[in-house]
């Protein structure tokens, strides 16, 4: 039973050369109490696929030619606008990578956390701010009931990434989406963020899409995992078999270049080149220029996405030669 | 060691804050030998970058000393000193964003220590552009075009042809994988090693984790609110951590492994440099913390040959 | 090879600046406007063979017709023919205060962002001059050099200098601590190389966009400085004298005012566009609209 499932989403751009996909074809689906990792590298589409779960795009720059997400019986990219606002905060929440631009800084921590339950909940602002002091409890603030009447820069990263926490569980959402949200944070900090975001689903038993560039955190994290790269999927499957048995060689490469911490290495294997920008045409595989396995065949036809055993998907002709579709 | 080309010795830098006396950096001691990288690791407040800036000169010291080379470019006379030895010491900015001039093309950002130093004609400016941009592994084409034109972990290539113009012989590098992905992380930790192994360069290498540092570092200073907490060769650290701030920091280092269970995360933050506790800085942040950490400020002291760390119970 | 990049790079970056600026299209309009308002003030007395200052009893308060496009004042002169000599003196004001505010502005804005010792006795010096009266600046500047416009365009400068260097510091704090700064710092850069090279480059868009401001002001408030008897003396037209005179009959005689305004508004369109497209050009980031 799926809470939310994206079918064929492809997002465009307008840019100087005209409009460019920077999203295309992607899938996926969340089940209910599940947590999805999205990976890539900037620049792979991650974060404009969950922009379009929520409609957050600039009309006037985004076209979405194609696909749809289905939530609820509803198509989200064909709600209307008032419709979107109350599932938008209310039953799908978003929190960002950087806490300080997210909150206002001129007003304080009730102010914010109120302004949500007022709107979505309809509670007066006394008993918002007796719900907004919960909330904080819930996400771990100590001396919540002190705490309630700051304002933004007076809390240190981790404590505004608490208080955006906070205003998202606020209408007790079914999906939560975390775009990089401990990209900004210490490393201690970030361990702490992640045991409340795990204990938090726990609690409330929502969804979670956990985005971010790092293979360990999203290690920590999800389930499920899907791989981006250059706007498309280019493999997913269950955490553990993506861990064990990566089967696209971009997988396998975002995994070597992860610094061991258990033994000493000379160099670090590496993914040579780098993203390429969505207004170049890559004819073929688009991981082909910087593949180390790349095979004539992979510069002339795009591969599909195949599927590799349960639940694991991949785009590679080369390491899924032989194999049925 | 005798064969250090870069010293400090206790480092102390207090910045002041509306009336209040903010320190940043209390008491800081290391050497680095030429061709050698020290890794310094910490969380922002820890004072990590303010100790890399104290060194080349960006901030004034409060009180401590700096050796370069040889010379000691702190304290009285130390601006003359500090000025004959700066061409063999450069830096790496952390944001590939912020540490170039957007109204600047790459030529002109990498030929800026030629320029400021003089004495180069147009021809070898030229020549030496050419040559750094291939040392980073940047097409010649890159020249003319500007910092915006290139993803981040482009820029931060162009910073390091930047700082190796003048050939120096010592770097801080600070974070200068921490904005960029983990993918461009590996380039550019691989390229710093391939500089130094063939220059002979020395680095102080900042970072947040310690995952980094490891294929980096031969020694490893851990700050912790503006002290070293602990410092080892990178042997001994890795195989035995002593601080348990170090090992809260291993032990939060994400792994690419869905089966590890991570012990539950160090509560608490980096103290403000503002108003520090008596005692042991990470006293209130320690799982093993004892009524004596909070009276008695334990110092860095040797457990082990090339090992040294500030606990009162290793 | 990279002997030739080296040589030929300066005159390379001039003349891609120009090309940028051929291309960049409210540039273009700006720049044909400034072109035929100057143009109309080079060449009014070609344009017009009306004596400006002549007056005619006869011809008073004509409305716009065929021989009196603009119609005529209250001493029968031709408006048209004021607005082509006026044009001489407004763009000259206008001009002469945006370039000598905006020097000494940007100067003393970048040496208080650089300098910090000397910032607070910089600002206090501002506030200072922003408080004082431009008016009576005037006068006492008109009284010891003459009503002149040398006298008026020092004046109005005067005035203008404490914003333009205000929005110059500002902009330079935030610049200076940026991180290309401190790696011009650890190559040994002095202070004049930053500003020459990172500072004053990075301020060009804010300083720009004021002086078009400043341009703007300065034909307005020559015309109030004008109608006080200050500056050049009123039978010579400025686009603010001749609404100034024109005030009165405002109501019956439209056109006195309206068609000066009009120049005035089509002169601070066109240095409004003009430096908008200087602002896009010289900042390589963006991309020039064609």
């Amino acid at each position: 039973m799926s809470v939310l499932a994206v079918e064929n989403l492809t997002v465009s751009f307008r840019t100087d050369a005209g409009w460019m996909n920077a999203v295309e074809d992607v899938s996926f689906e969340i089940g209910a109490q599940e947590t999805l990792g999205i990976v890539g590298e900037s620049g792979s589409g991650k974060s404009v696929t969950a922009l379009s779960i929520l409609g957050l795009h600039a009309a006037a720059t985004t076209r979405i030619p194609k696909g749809a997400i289905r939530y609820g019986g509803q198509d989200l990219l064909r709600v209307p606008e008032r419709a979107m606002r109350r599932i938008r905060g209310g039953e799908i929440a978003m929190i960002f990578q950087d806490p300080m631009s997210s909150l206002n800084p001129v007003l304080t921590v009730a102010d914010q956390i109120s302004e949500t339950l007022m709107l979505h909940q309809g509670l007066t602002r006394a008993a918002a701010r007796q719900k907004a002091i919960g909330l904080l409890d819930l996400v771990r603030i100590a001396d919540a009931a002190h705490r309630v009447d700051a304002y933004p820069h007076q809390l240190s990263g981790g404590m505004r990434q608490r208080v955006m926490i906070a205003i998202a569980i606020a209408c007790r959402p079914k999906l939560l989406i975390a775009d990089e949200p401990t990209t900004a944070l210490d490393v201690t900090v970030q361990a702490q963020i992640l045991d409340l975001l795990r204990d938090l689903q726990g609690e409330l038993g929502m969804s979670v899409v956990l985005i971010s560039h790092d293979l360990g955190v999203i290690a920590e994290f999800a389930r499920r995992v899907l791989v981006m790269y250059a706007g498309r999927v280019v493999e997913s499957a269950p955490a553990r078999t993506l861990f064990r048995a990566p089967m696209h060689p971009y997988t396998s490469g975002l995994l070597a270049a992860i610094p061991p911490l258990d033994h000493d290495v000379r160099r670090l294997p590496t993914i040579p080149g780098s993203i390429p920008d969505p207004s170049r045409r890559i004819a073929g595989c688009r991981f082909s220029p910087r593949c180390a396995e790349v095979e004539p065949g992979c510069r002339t036809a795009a591969p599909d996405l195949m599927t590799v055993g349960e639940g694991h998907l991949a785009r590679c002709l080369p390491r899924l030669r032989g194999r049925a579709a | 060691m005798s064969g250090a080309i870069v010293s400090a010795q206790g480092l102390v830098k207090e910045f002041a804050a509306g009336n209040q006396v903010l320190r940043a950096v209390d008491g800081v001691t290391f050497d680095i030998a030429a061709g050698e990288t020290l890794g310094l690791v910490g969380e922002s407040g820890s004072g990590k970058s303010t100790t890399g800036r104290l060194l080349v000169g960006l901030v004034p010291v409060t009180s401590g000393a700096v050796r370069l080379f040889g010379e000691t470019v702190t304290g009285p006379g130390g601006a003359a000193r500090l000025a004959r030895v700066r061409h063999r010491m450069q830096f790496v900015f952390q944001d590939p964003q912020g540490s170039l001039n957007p109204r600047m093309r790459v030529r002109d950002a990498i030929a800026e220590p030629l320029d400021i130093k003089g004495g180069v004609s147009r021809a070898e400016r030229g020549e030496r552009v050419a040559e750094l941009l291939d040392r980073v592994g940047l097409p010649q084409a890159s020249a003319d075009r500007y910092p915006h034109e290139f993803s981040g972990g482009q820029r931060q290539r162009i910073g390091i042809a930047r700082a190796l113009a003048l050939r120096p012989e010592f770097i801080v590098c600070d974070e200068p994988v921490s904005a960029l992905d983990v993918s461009m992380q590996a380039q550019i930790v691989n390229l710093l090693l391939d500089l130094q192994e063939r220059f002979g360069l020395g680095y102080l290498f900042i970072a947040h984790d310690l995952a980094v540092v490891r294929s980096m570092s031969r020694n490893i200073a851990v700050m912790y609110a503006g002290t070293i907490v602990e410092m080892a060769s990178r042997e001994a650290l890795y195989a035995a951590p002593q601080h348990p701030y170090t090992q809260a920091l291993l032990d939060v280092v994400p792994r690419p492994d869905p089966d590890r269970i991570r012990r539950p995360a160090l509560a608490g933050e980096v103290p403000s440099m503002m108003n520090r506790p008596a005692g042991c800085p990470f006293a209130a942040r320690c799982p093993r913390v004892q009524s004596l950490c909070r009276s008695e400020t334990p110092l860095l002291r040797g457990i082990a040959p090339q090992h040294q760390a500030a606990c009162h119970f290793v | 090879m990279a002997e030739a990049d080296g040589e030929t790079l300066a005159p390379r970056r001039r003349l891609q600046i120009v090309r940028r600026l051929a291309r960049h299209r409210s540039f273009r309009i700006g720049f044909t406007i400034v072109v035929i308002l100057t143009l109309a003030a080079v060449l009014a007395p070609l344009l017009s063979g009306i004596d400006p200052t002549a007056g005619r009893a006869r011809l008073r308060f004509r409305p716009p017709q065929e021989a009196y496009w603009f119609g005529t004042d209250n001493f029968g002169r031709d408006v048209f023919t004021r607005c082509l000599y006026g044009a001489r003196l407004s763009l000259t004001i206008g001009l002469g205060v945006a370039l000598l505010s905006g020097v000494i502005g940007a100067a003393a804005g970048i040496v208080s962002a650089q300098f910090r010792r000397i910032d607070a006795v910089m600002m206090r010096l501002m506030d200072g001059l922003m408080a004082f009266p431009a008016i009576i600046l005037a006068i006492g500047l008109a009284a010891a050099m003459g009503p002149n416009v040398g006298s008026l365009i020092v004046a109005l400068s005067v005035a203008y200098i404490p914003r333009t260097a205000r929005i110059v510091r500002a902009s330079a704090l935030v610049v200076r601590e940026l991180e290309f700064v401190d790696a011009a710092r650890v190559s040994g850069a002095g202070n004049w190389r930053i500003i020459w090279r990172h500072l004053l480059p990075n301020c060009m868009g804010p300083l720009l966009v004021q002086l078009t401001f400043v341009f703007a002001y300065a034909i307005l408030a020559e015309a109030a400085l004008s109608f006080l008897g200050i500056g050049p003396p009123p039978p010579a037209p400025s686009w603010g004298n001749i609404i100034a005179e024109g005030r009165d009959q405002a109501i019956d005689s439209w056109w006195i005012m309206f068609f000066p305004g009009l120049a005035i508004s089509l002169a601070t369109l066109g240095m409004n566009l003009l430096g908008d497209g200087l602002r896009d050009v010289l900042d390589p980031r963006l991309k020039v609209e064609t």
